[in-house]
């Protein structure tokens, strides 16, 4: 019999498995890891979206490559490109779909502010109908830049507490 | 192409009021009356058989207040014919020539969304651009830039667009960006060159 052996009351091959943490910490960590966008395409915008899923660029080495066309598969709306106030309420209606947690990237200058278009068409600012959690610059931006978008909001989501905030907006709207 | 005009001009002697040649582009200035006459004439008799565009020029302060533009070219012939009517501002109908050319369709419905003109018998008048419910016609003069406020509930709204004293306008000069390019400047301080090298 060896002494190396202590008595233990549980199996020492899991004993370096077990990792003591927060729910909160656990829970977002699993969600910053896998972002599934909604690629909300809407002009050139989506082009870099695009570049930035292939495979020079790689979105998929941030967990976020899950491109979902349908919102009710999807945690982040990337609101990519010019947001006319034609389109504006149906960009609303697909971020209601969405199912919380849900966080929004507004891409680039026209989905952040309008951009160059100060006109009677566009909406100014997709932040004016749902709440924007990162804004990236650029027109358009780089993937580089949205790929540092999406690690800042990894960033954020760590920060945040998961089950509190798990239905807030259902729970402020009532 | 000057037989074509003059067959135009001998078969609507009233209709024609004025032509103009310009790097080898006729442009003939038409009654609206006869607009649909001239058309099928120009269609059947002298084969222009592709229409290119349909536009809409807004004269603001001038009476007749609009102007319509057909442009017309012969496929067969190579020949490039321009029709100006003008439009007043008090009936603001102007006979459909979809009929005739039927890409003149859509043509007809960007122009009754912009600027308002209704098209007679037109199959489908609908907006083509801005949606079922706005209430204005952007592109006439009088329209601002940066919009008005309008709502159709569950369909789309609008509000005006901060200009912050726009519109912007890029000035030629051999200064960097920031002096190039201000962040707004209006029409009279281009005319003092002072202004326009402006120091950032």
């Amino acid at each position: 019999m060896s002494n190396t052996l202590s008595p233990v009351a549980y199996d020492a091959k899991i004993e370096g498995n077990v990792i003591f943490t927060q729910v909160d910490a656990a829970i977002n960590w699993m969600r910053s890891n896998s972002l599934w966008p909604m690629p909300m395409g809407l002009a050139c915008c989506a082009i870099e979206l695009m570049a930035a899923s292939s495979s020079r660029f790689d979105i998929s080495r941030f967990g976020a490559e899950v491109m979902r066309f349908s919102p009710r598969q999807a945690d982040v709306m990337i609101v990519a490109g010019t947001v006319t106030y034609k389109m504006a309420l149906a960009v609303k209606r697909i971020w209601d779909q969405m199912p919380e947690p849900k966080w929004c990237i507004a891409m680039g200058a026209c989905a952040s502010s309008g951009g160059m278009y100060r006109s009677y068409a566009v909406l100014q600012g997709i932040d004016h109908l749902i709440p924007v959690d990162v804004y990236i610059s650029g027109c358009p931006p780089r993937p580089e830049a949205l790929l540092d978008g999406l690690m800042r909001l990894q960033k954020k989501i760590m920060g945040e507490h998961a089950v509190q905030e798990q239905k807030r907006e259902l729970l402020e709207s009532i | 192409m000057i037989e074509n005009i003059q067959k135009i001009r001998a078969a609507f002697p009233n209709a024609v009021l004025n032509e103009t040649f310009f790097r080898d582009e006729y442009s003939l200035t038409i009654s609206l009356s006869s607009l649909r006459d001239i058309c099928l004439h120009a269609r059947d008799v002298l084969g222009f058989n592709y229409l290119i565009d349909v536009s809409s020029v807004d004269h603001f302060g001038e009476e007749p207040r609009f102007e319509m533009v057909y442009e017309l070219y012969s496929i067969r012939d190579r020949i490039h014919l321009r029709l100006k009517a003008a439009v007043s501002e008090d009936d603001c109908e102007v006979p459909t020539v979809s009929d005739i050319w039927p890409a003149a369709d859509w043509h007809e419905r960007e122009v009754y969304d912009m600027m308002g003109i209704r098209f007679v018998n037109h199959p489908d008048l609908r907006r083509i651009l801005m949606w079922e419910g706005f209430p204005y016609h952007p592109l006439r003069k009088d329209f601002p830039l940066e919009g008005k406020n309008s709502d159709t509930p569950g369909v789309a709204f609008s509000h005006p667009a901060p200009l912050a004293g726009g519109p912007f306008v890029t000035v030629p000069t051999d200064g960097t960006t920031q002096v190039r390019e201000p962040r707004a400047r209006h029409a009279e301080d281009l005319t003092t060159p002072e202004k326009i090298i402006a120091q950032p």
